[in-house]
């Protein structure tokens, strides 16, 4: 045993996220009905569907922002769905950035960046003004740093909503249609913020009505629809040859609208 | 210009209508006796430094006794029920009673009980009763900027990993209480008002001063004397409630604009 490192002896990495048979319903509405989704280290799965199909509640299901009905969530081998977890920790651990930024308007851009590390995280001000500083300078947001929100466009707001998830150093990053609320001509700086973090390894599950986006950097692509994944596969095969008529038909849709 | 003279013509009107009205002889010798006004006006300036008092110690209290029962009453879940029930309970009941009754009762009930320990001073009792409705007032005011704060701003505080307390302590509280400021400088213009009303414990207050001048007096100008502290200190207030408004109105737009 000496002679061993310690890393040897530890078991193969679990998957970043595992979700197996999650159920959720809104009352009598059944958003997510067995969703079974496994997403390894550095993988960028992105969920795509039509709206209403259950990609937006499975994310918020995965940072238990919606309590489940049923199933289990694995996040780095961590059932975060047990009874007996801390949320707060484990929330640290996953990162979300919402459709509407939601950053918060009475506190500057480096506030925003550095409340979380600050108070969930006991972190010194010091430490995390010096790490949210330069992390702000990686995705061009220096300038910006002392700024309100409502001072900036919505692409600045979403890089902002970024990096304030990046500041925690979440394990998992999930994006839950990012660029849904903004103008066009803003929606590619928000996107190379993402295709950044995914050179850099970050493991995401990306919600996106972005079809070029998502062909171009999904590792995998699932198509949610009626709150289970229909079809999943790598982005050459589900957006060339799906095998599902459901897909082909969202598909087309999507082509027919010139946004493919 | 134009308010101008539609206002002095307004003013006119007014003056005529009352100097011609038949009991204006009257009211004028019974009102508004110079003499008096000057003789009455340095005894109730004092009693009014206690309805100054009675303001200033009962609104240090309200403000974080408001903010406390406003944050047990946004607690979520089945735990906190009986929390909530009783928040809920103890605003509906101090502002369903008329505020002088209160006062009365505590002011007159509690030292009637004759527990040596509990305090005698009518002033005491006036504070706490006064504490008591407008906690419940304000509470509500807390409440409704709570409620008025999108529940992404807490799901987008919970997401970090922040606690329910840390998100409402850094992200909703600090909204909520800038947007109801406005409408809590109003309750404060109500409670100085109320302080008129500790007068009927026998605590001699501004109030209770003009009516003791008046009963020597036979000559009701002590009341003015008394409406006229009020109005020095509740209308600069209200003018400093409007000019908030507007500027936070104008900030509003502003940053909609942006």
């Amino acid at each position: 045993m000496s002679g061993i490192p310690e890393e040897r002896l530890r078991p193969l990495p679990a998957a970043a996220l595992r979700v197996e048979g999650l159920h959720k319903a809104f009352g009598k509405l059944e958003v997510l009905r067995g969703i079974d989704l496994d997403v390894r280290e550095h993988e960028v799965v992105c969920l795509i569907g039509a709206s209403g199909s259950g990609k937006s509640t499975l994310l918020r299901c995965v940072n238990l922002l919606e309590p489940i009905d049923a199933g289990r969530i694995t996040v780095g081998g961590v059932e975060i769905t047990a009874r007996d977890v801390d949320v707060n920790a484990l929330r640290r651990r996953i990162g979300i950035v919402f459709q509407s930024f939601n950053l918060f308007p009475h506190m500057s851009v480096l506030e925003n960046v550095t409340l979380a590390p600050r108070k969930a995280l006991r972190q010194s001000r010091k430490e995390c003004d010096a790490q949210a500083t330069t992390l702000l300078d990686r995705f061009g947001l220096a300038d910006k740093r002392d700024e309100y929100p409502d001072r900036l466009s919505g692409g600045q707001q979403q890089r902002v909503a970024i990096v304030r998830a990046l500041a925690m150093q979440p394990e998992l990053l999930l994006l839950d249609e990012v660029t849904s609320a903004l103008d066009p001509e803003l929606v590619a700086e928000v996107l190379d913020v993402i295709r950044e973090l995914a050179a850099g390894g970050m493991t995401m599950v990306i919600a996106t009505h972005e079809m070029g986006f998502a062909r171009d950097i999904a590792s995998r692509v699932c198509f949610l629809d009626a709150g289970t994944i229909l079809e999943e596969g790598p982005p050459r095969q589900i957006f060339s040859a799906p095998r599902e008529e459901r897909t082909q038909q969202f598909l087309q849709r999507i082509v027919d609208a010139g946004r493919l | 210009m134009i308010a101008l003279l539609s206002t002095a013509v307004f003013v006119a009107v007014v003056v005529v209508v009352v100097t011609r009205s038949p009991g204006w002889g009257a009211f004028k010798t019974y009102f508004l006796n110079w003499s008096i006004y000057k003789d009455s006006f340095p005894e109730i300036l004092h009693a009014f430094w206690l309805n100054v008092k009675l303001f200033c110690v009962a609104e240090v209290l309200i403000l974080p006794a408001a903010l406390f029962i406003a944050v047990l009453r946004s607690l979520q879940g089945p735990v906190f029920f009986p929390i909530r029930a009783l928040a809920i309970a103890y605003a509906d009941l101090f502002r369903g009673i008329p505020t002088i009754l209160v006062i009365t009762i505590l002011g007159v009930g509690m030292p009637a009980l004759g527990l040596s320990w509990l305090p005698q001073s009518e002033f005491f009792w006036a504070v706490v009763a006064l504490v008591l409705v407008y906690t419940a007032y304000v509470s509500e005011v807390y409440r409704s900027g709570i409620d008025s704060v999108h529940p992404s701003q807490a799901a987008a505080a919970r997401s970090l990993g922040l606690s329910h307390g840390q998100a409402l302590r850094f992200v909703v509280l600090p909204q909520a209480v800038r947007r109801v400021i406005p409408p809590l400088l109003n309750d404060f213009i109500g409670l100085q008002k109320d302080t008129a009303l500790v007068g009927t414990l026998g605590v001699v207050e501004a109030f209770k001063q003009a009516q003791i001048d008046q009963s020597a007096t036979f000559n009701g100008t002590p009341y003015l004397v008394a409406a006229t502290l009020f109005v020095l200190i509740t209308i600069p207030l209200a003018r400093f409630t409007d000019w908030l408004i507007a500027r936070d109105r104008k900030q509003h737009q502003a940053g909609s604009l942006a």
